[in-house]
């Protein structure tokens, strides 16, 4: 009886919280870091992430293949990027699938370019995100509208909220159950995409959603799914969605 | 040629205390790691910072295995004369990177 009463209190509990983190409560990674780590985002000049970003604006203007430059069909970022990173994942109409930005850029790189794909999470690839990314910083997350991701959207929503690993946990018990709770010393955050890639003092280095959702995962004793697998292009989908209106912080700096 | 971020300011009044602040692209790698193959990674570590103001030093700070990658520093100077600063980094492995800014001093 009383275990029955407490899985009640659980149950009520977690229903309330579940409509907080999805109505105005939801709060960005952000506010809930120290006052250090914050000032370390803000500042252009003490956040490493925007090593990376003059790294990618170079590879920007720089030739591959034959002969062309992103900025040979794409001229100048600043106007032209504006607002894609806060899009995306969308829709490929030629390959009929829905593709991130990582993917994105290569798609560019294999079909334009005509030159190999870069590998996830290589140093020219990140550089490359950060820099589109940095360009719709301040930008709500306005995810696409396409009518064909909503299907893959879906099934992003329920492996959210499904159970998975030795730990048989889901995404959606810790990020809007016990989102502001502790967990081994850290406050869990609502796990909001509006960062990436992102600067995280653990890696010493930037990385993307991607690699942050793998991280979780073997955290939880699950078998994380490969880099640019349908189910994380899935994830990709309803968390952008889950997060639509939030800032764009691209590249921000997470402990 | 490791990246940088360097804030110092272009001009400043004789005698104002002015911030300084330089970040610097650097594995750090602190040679206790393992690699994938289970082997030692070699230490590779930035050794020694130093910010030299009309080339005169002013700040220096050595470097350890401990501090992170891409090390941060921030440090304060007395604005007395024009001039230009040069802050070089030197570390394992022939490391050594030199990067200026220059400051108008009213």
């Amino acid at each position: 009886m009383i275990s029955r009463v407490a899985t009640l209190a659980w149950l009520l509990a977690s229903a309330g919280a579940l409509a907080q983190t999805t109505g105005e409560a939801r709060r960005s990674g952000f506010d809930t870091m120290s006052p250090a780590l914050r000032a370390m985002q803000r500042d252009d000049q003490q956040n490493p992430g925007m090593l990376w970003v003059a790294d990618g604006e170079v590879l920007w203007n720089k030739i591959f293949g034959i002969s062309f430059s992103c900025a040979s069909c794409h001229r100048d970022a600043r106007k032209s990027m504006r607002g894609v990173a806060a899009r995306y994942p969308d829709w490929d109409p030629i390959d009929k699938k829905p593709v991130d930005l990582t993917q994105r850029i290569n798609l560019c790189r294999t079909r334009h370019q005509l030159v190999l794909p870069l590998p996830p999470e290589s140093e020219e690839m990140l550089s490359l995100e950060a820099y589109v990314a940095y360009q719709s910083r301040g930008m709500s997350l306005a995810p696409s509208t396409a009518t064909e991701l909503e299907a893959p959207r879906a099934r992003g929503r329920r492996l959210y909220e499904q159970r998975i690993g030795q730990l048989n946990l889901s995404c959606s018990l810790c990020h809007d159950q016990l989102a502001g709770h502790v967990l081994a010393g850290a406050t869990i955050p609502q796990g909001h995409v509006n960062g990436y890639p992102t600067y995280r003092l653990e890696w010493q280095g930037l990385g993307t959603l991607q690699r942050r959702i793998r991280n979780c995962l073997s955290g939880v004793r699950a078998e994380p799914p490969p880099f640019d697998s349908d189910e994380m292009i899935e994830l990709e989908l309803y968390l952008a969605q889950r997060g639509a209106g939030l800032p764009v912080e691209a590249p921000a700096v997470r402990p | 040629m490791a990246r940088t971020l360097i804030h110092a300011p272009a001009t400043a009044r004789k005698g104002e205390v002015v911030e300084i602040r330089t970040l610097i692209g650097h594995t750090m790698e602190s040679g206790y790691r393992a690699g994938s193959d289970g082997r030692t990674l070699p230490r590779d570590i930035i050794r020694r910072f130093t910010c030299r103001y009309n080339s005169e030093v002013v700040f220096s700070a050595d470097f350890y295995p401990a501090i992170a990658a891409n090390p941060y520093l921030a440090f304060f100077v007395t604005a007395d004369s024009s001039g230009s600063f040069t802050f070089t980094w030197e570390g394992d492995n022939g490391f050594a990177q030199t990067e200026s800014a220059t400051i108008t001093v009213t």
